[in-house]
């Protein structure tokens, strides 16, 4: 499947998940690249499970097919390997290292797996870059900047069909004036945590 | 504000709900009404975000949008609006057009003035709504002319040309959506803005009053103008026929989203098709389907949910005496079920076209991965009522529900969900369990369901006598769908004052004897709200009043307050477990060594765990911003 590029990004409600694949969506636009971001999201305002497609290129169907995504990019570990269908082994996997309990595991109806287990399982079906974006972001100012820390590392990670400068003008141009300087250090952390790799 | 550039020509990238409404301002849209509903939601915000970044610099937007009480009185509201010559649009979802079709069926017969668009946006796959019924029927049900289109940039056009439509037919358009075109952002070209047309005028017709002798006219006026929408169909632009490579007998018939779906397939397979799209699916043009059919030997029917277009296809198909063989649903290609996909759709093609699906077949994990499904938010006052309902009631009790975030309580281990059935049903389902059996009833709605369809069941329980307790969970918003406003805010859709018309004034005028209002943040006092509830013998309300803690501390935020978080004093707890097993609150988890936390990021500051608590050890930490 040549000239498409497929991103799946995942994670929980109120992590940015929707916001970051819009952001990756209006760059793509700037970089004059055809492109659809699809939103699934269900019922709660917060702590549901959130995933998102964005195709660009050569593509019609606004979701990414099964062992498609060229990158998964999740804000929570085991959301990255709940939507695990959509890679194939030249998939390249970044999570954020940092675990959201769900409710249904603190009251004790299930139980949140060992959390070396979910890195071992998601390295058998990508490319897995772990990063400790709740840190990164926090030094680039508020946790709130973690969902561009990710975007950061996804433009280090050589999957996006435009230059990393196009995701950080549109980031820049969509977050508030006095919140520039902090998405931009969040953003720049992102992209040295997958280049150090 | 980008929706509102008059840059025509310039690409921006818009959501599909929002492309909807772009389009209404390029047709130069007068009367925006709604009640919210997810898909559909965004198209309404949108032109409540533009009018009330009108209404803060004391300008005139140039339309008038309004969040109506339900999808009835919004259909009606702007039916009138264009009775009186002006442009209007309805927006909704699906099953919102159940509540507007005894509205909707009579509208089509008596036609309309200023073009009108009803938008339905349907939900294949449930994804956040209790069927997926396909409203396409409802165009063929009431003979409305039907768009349907398949990218954010089709949706703005045929929002804007379809004021045209209805215009030129007389007749209101429903513009069929569906969650993947809703919630899917793609680039849209933009075209002038309008002008709106202010005031319109309403010219006296004896025909707008469909009594039995006008209704038998106005029948064949419709049938009529449906003869006349075929014609339309048969040139317009939003069906046409594609040639993919050389087309070697196989068509393929398809719309709405599955067209990007086959798309991406054929060019991808490289496959010889030719492809019927059709944009505009009701009335089908009969001409162009009959001359694609002639020209091909097999048929294939791509279209999410019921047969709709494949039952006409086989019709026309023995009105030709053609022997052309047609996959789709009743073939067992696709199914009638969930919304479709690449895989879905190139699974059926590589069954008829003999390739190999190029799909993987999908991986799972090996691990058991807890699932997150969407719970009642840190500090959501409806978890205080509930934990209260749960100390008062006895444990037969039935609590039938309502659509609203409540509807969560239905989870562990709440457990206060047990019937549901639409809008309003908690209230009309209690009556009849009264009747039908001798367990005490507690049934739950939000204030917005409330005024939406709560009140005649309520009626209905204080003639009869019912012996229920109905719940109006009062969070002063329409939360679920994105805390828009309703009759009971002091504030409107355009962000201008608005009468707030307070839920108990409505129970005491509809007679109801027993009512009680609470704060469910005093859960003590909650609990022995419900107690003489359930002791009163027959109906009787409670008033469970605490406003939607995001709205709150939003709020709070605005002003520059803090809110406080909680802590647990490690050394008074006991590990009773009571916050975590029976208060559930997603902010409260096991730390380490089996200690019970408050994870301060989640907590939105109710303080209800310190109440609940019979050891005292929980406690306001320090303010976070």
């Amino acid at each position: 499947m040549k000239d498409k590029t497929n991103i799946v990004i995942t994670g929980v409600g109120g992590q940015g998940v929707i916001t970051a694949a819009n952001i990756l969506g209006k760059a793509a636009l700037k970089a004059k690249i055809n492109v659809f971001v699809s939103e699934v999201h269900g019922m709660a305002q917060r702590g549901g499970s959130v995933n998102c497609s964005v195709r660009m290129g050569n593509v019609s169907g606004p979701l990414v097919a099964d062992g498609t995504a060229h990158a998964i990019l999740s804000t929570e570990p085991i959301e990255a390997l709940r939507y695990i269908k959509y890679s194939n082994k030249n998939t390249i996997i970044i999570t954020d290292i940092n675990s959201v309990i769900p409710f249904t595991v603190s009251v004790g109806m299930e139980e949140y797996p060992e959390i070396e287990s979910v890195f071992k399982e998601l390295t058998n079906y990508g490319k897995l870059f772990k990063i400790d974006a709740v840190k990164t972001a926090r030094d680039a100012g508020a946790i709130i900047t973690k969902n561009i820390v990710m975007l950061g590392a996804l433009a280090a990670a050589d999957v996006l069909p435009f230059k990393s400068e196009i995701l950080l003008e549109t980031i820049l141009e969509t977050v508030p004036s006095k919140f520039k300087d902090m998405n931009k250090k969040a953003f720049e952390g992102g992209f040295k945590t997958i280049k150090k790799h | 504000m980008e929706i509102l550039e008059d840059k025509p020509g310039k690409q921006i990238l818009l959501l599909g709900n929002e492309a909807i409404t772009r389009g209404a301002l390029e047709a130069g849209i007068d009367v925006a009404t709604t009640y919210p509903g997810t898909p559909s939601s965004e198209i309404a915000d949108t032109f409540s975000i533009i009018a009330k970044s009108f209404t803060k610099q004391n300008k005139d937007p140039g339309f008038y949008f309004e969040y109506s009480t339900n999808e009835k009185v919004a259909l009606e509201v702007a039916a009138a609006a264009s009775f009186s010559g002006l442009r209007a649009l309805t927006c909704m979802k699906h099953v919102g057009l159940n509540v507007a079709s005894d509205a909707f069926m009579t509208y089509l017969y008596v036609g309309c003035r200023g073009g009108h668009i009803i938008v339905s946006a349907d939900d294949p796959s449930c994804h956040s709504s209790q069927n997926e019924q396909d409203n396409r029927y409802f165009a063929l049900f009431g003979s409305a002319p039907m768009l349907e289109p398949s990218t954010p940039d089709e949706a703005k056009e045929m929002t804007r040309i379809g004021f045209d439509l209805s215009e030129e037919l007389k007749l209101p358009v429903l513009l069929r959506t569906t969650t993947r075109l809703n919630h899917v952002r793609g680039s849209i070209e933009l075209k002038k803005i309008q002008k709106s047309r202010g005031k319109g005028h309403f010219e006296k017709d004896t025909m707008l009053v469909p009594v039995p002798a006008i209704a038998r006219l106005q029948h064949p006026i419709l049938l009529k103008k449906m003869q006349q929408a075929e014609k339309i169909s048969e040139k317009s632009k939003f069906n046409k026929i594609i040639d993919i490579g050389k087309p070697d007998g196989y068509g393929i018939v398809t719309s709405g989203v599955s067209y990007n779906y086959v798309m991406e397939l054929v060019n991808d397979m490289n496959l010889n098709v030719k492809i019927l799209k059709l944009g505009m699916t009701h009335p089908i043009p009969s001409k162009m389907c009959k001359e694609f059919i002639k020209s091909c030997k097999n048929i294939i029917i791509v279209e999410e949910l019921e047969p709709i277009l494949e039952n006409q296809i086989k019709v026309m198909a023995y009105d030709i005496g053609s022997s052309v063989k047609i996959y789709g649903k009743s073939s067992g290609h696709f199914s009638r079920l969930y919304e479709y996909n690449l895989d879905i759709v190139a699974d059926a093609f590589s069954k008829i076209f003999k390739f190999k699906n190029p799909f993987t077949t999908p991986k799972e994990s090996k691990i058991k991965l807890p699932s997150r499904p969407p719970s009642l938010c840190p500090g959501c006052p409806h978890r205080a009522t509930y934990y209260a309902v749960k100390k008062a009631a006895p444990k037969t009790t039935i609590y039938p529900t309502d659509i609203g975030c409540y509807t969560l309580g239905k989870a562990p281990p709440y457990e206060t969900a047990d019937l549901l059935l639409c809008m309003g049903s908690n209230a009309g389902t209690a009556c009849g369990l009264a009747i039908a059996t001798d367990q005490k009833i507690i049934s739950f709605m939000g204030d917005s369901t409330f005024f939406h369809a709560g009140i005649p069941p309520i009626l209905d329980a204080v003639h009869h006598n019912h012996d229920v307790v109905i719940t109006v969970l009062d969070n002063r918003t329409t939360a679920m769908t994105g805390h828009q406003p309703h009759p009971g805010t002091d504030f409107d859709g355009m962000g201008r004052h608005a009468k707030r018309i307070l839920v108990e004034d409505v129970v005491k005028g509809c007679g109801v004897k027993h009512i009680e209002i609470v704060d469910p943040n005093k859960i003590k006092e909650t609990t022995e709200a419900f107690k003489r509830a359930l002791e009163f013998k027959g109906p009787s309300v409670v008033i469970s009043k605490s406003p939607c803690i995001l709205l709150e501390n939003r709020d709070k935020r605005r002003r520059g307050e803090q809110i406080s978080v909680y802590e647990i004093d490690q050394e008074k707890c006991q590990k009773c477990k009571i916050c975590i097993n029976h208060f559930a609150c997603p902010a409260i988890n096991y730390g380490e060594d089996e200690s019970i936390v408050i994870d301060e990021q989640q907590c939105n500051g109710c303080g209800n765990c310190a109440d609940i608590c019979p050891f005292d050890s929980i406690s306001p930490k320090e303010a976070k911003k």
